[in-house]
């Protein structure tokens, strides 16, 4: 078994803080984004994103615009998976109507996540755009989606595993290909 | 976990799991629309031999809100009325497609018996059997205990809560239900009621026994759930009359006082007030008779999900 990093724990970092400008940069500021994790480490990117633009737009206010939202009873995969623990969504707001919510994962594959979530995020309402930010895209989409924000497009075969770690839960912080 | 027939059944690990589970169905009951996809296509059947409101609308709304198709079958207006039997009717709906049959049935035992023959492959619920168990109700109760006692968010576990179950502990299902279910989970379960009323396994079952409803009062319970007098499965041998049950073992506004606000009341319904709990006490802050009702969607919920999100291998 072959191991490569391919992001380490500075380019981490720095794709963070240049998804945060992106995002900025899109909206035209800050007034209604909605920042969205999807666990468990689209949560915690979706924090450190959330943070990055808090930083440089002191008027975006994290406790009215970052959440959470689990979508394992929305996956199309239920049937095969094991009993998937639910984790927590919080919306932090009443009503999204009039929001931009930008949907955060760690890796864009298969795309069946995303719709998921998707789905998910119609049962709290109807937002005014969705959009899609990941650490890394490594293709092989099996649905008609695609990321708006990518930290890093890998091409991959179907065969290689995609490993994520943050800080937040793990020891170190790096993107690994293995074989 | 195939079937859910009875506490024995389900581990502390799988209880708690439910438990947590049920947590997050109560947050889908705030959301715009309040339905998961998770269980789309499946078929529940409410298979009621017995009367019921509570458990058998929730059981519907609970399936419903996973998007389960969900049909109703009371024995009352059925064939069993012209004299089908329980094996028939079984067959009879498992040749229809049915992936569960929640199932009443005033005989202790009935759903075992579905689960352990041949006349089905579908997931059997105990909704409440006869004098037997109804496992639904105790995790419900262990719910609104967790939420009311330890905050909406918590995970853990009953340990060290004091629980007294007070009135017909011998006919009752809930009693029994919660007793294993409770002691599992850590709390300490203590039943009163009169002697005829209380079963000879009572001091095997939960860790006080109390004849005497005051002095049990005196003991600081977090927790007092009283239990509905069953009028239809009573009769004068067991208690003289409604008048003295109340002044004996009814939760009065007299003794509501001196408990001074400390203890939560539950009640599994339906009630019958002024007999053995007092319309004020039913109706007051300390009650959390209707959380029971809310959190029972919930619990359900979680339950059809574990036992069906599933396919079965």
């Amino acid at each position: 078994m072959t191991a490569r990093t391919v992001l380490d724990a500075q380019d981490i970092d720095r794709a963070i803080v240049r998804i945060s400008h992106e995002i900025v940069e899109a909206n035209h500021g800050t007034d209604n984004l909605l920042i969205l994790g999807i666990p468990t480490r689209g949560v915690y990117l979706a924090n450190r994103i959330a943070q990055a633009i808090a930083k440089n737009n002191p008027g975006f206010e994290l406790e009215h615009s970052l959440g959470r939202l689990d979508v394992t009873m929305f996956r199309d995969d239920l049937k095969s998976q094991p009993n998937r623990a639910i984790s927590p969504t919080q919306i932090p707001v009443s009503d999204i109507t009039d929001r931009t919510v930008v949907l955060v994962d760690d890796v864009l594959f298969s795309g069946r996540t995303i719709r998921a979530a998707l789905d998910a995020l119609v049962t709290h309402g109807r937002p005014k755009a969705v959009r899609l930010a990941v650490l890394v895209d490594r293709g092989h989409r099996e649905l008609p989606i695609r990321a708006d924000y990518v930290g890093k497009n890998l091409p991959t075969s179907v065969t290689e595993r995609i490993s994520v770690k943050l800080t937040e839960t793990d020891e170190e912080q790096s993107v690994v290909i293995t074989q | 976990m195939k079937h859910l027939l009875s506490i024995d059944d389900v581990s502390k690990d799988e209880a708690l799991a439910i438990l947590n589970l049920a947590t997050e169905m109560r947050e889908v009951n705030t959301r715009e629309v309040r339905k998961l996809p998770a269980l789309n296509g499946k078929v529940v059947a409410n298979l009621f031999f017995e009367d019921s409101t509570r458990t058998r609308i929730s059981f519907e709304i609970a399936a419903k809100r996973l998007s389960a198709d969900v049909v109703n079958f009371t024995a009352k207006g059925s064939s069993v009325s012209k004299g089908e039997s329980l094996k028939d009717t079984v067959l009879t709906l498992e040749a229809m497609g049915v992936d569960a049959f929640v199932v009443r049935h005033h005989h202790s035992g009935a759903p075992q018996k579905i689960a352990a023959s041949n006349w089905s492959k579908a997931t059997i619920i105990n909704g409440g059997d006869g004098t037997h168990e109804h496992p639904t109700q105790a995790l419900l109760d262990a719910l609104t205990m967790r939420v009311r006692l330890k905050g909406a968010s918590d995970s853990g576990d009953l340990a060290g809560v004091r629980v007294l179950i007070v009135g017909d502990i011998l006919h009752s299902r809930v009693a029994r239900s919660n007793a294993l279910l409770l002691r599992k989970l850590g709390a300490i379960v203590a039943f009163a009621g009169p002697s005829t009323l209380l079963p000879r396994t009572a001091t095997t079952l939960v860790d006080e026994v109390y004849f005497n409803l005051d002095e049990a009062l005196e003991n600081s319970f977090d927790v007092v759930m009283m239990l509905r007098v069953q009028s239809e499965r009573m009769n004068s041998s067991f208690v003289p009359n409604s008048v003295e049950y109340t002044a004996l073992f009814g939760l009065t506004d007299e003794r509501f006082e001196n408990l001074g606000g400390k203890a939560l009341i539950m009640h599994p319904g339906p009630m019958n007030r002024g007999l053995e709990i007092a319309s004020k006490v039913a109706d007051s802050d300390s009650s959390a008779i209707s959380e029971q009702v809310s959190n029972g969607v919930a619990v359900r919920m979680a339950v059809l999900y574990r036992l069906l999100a599933q396919e079965s291998k």
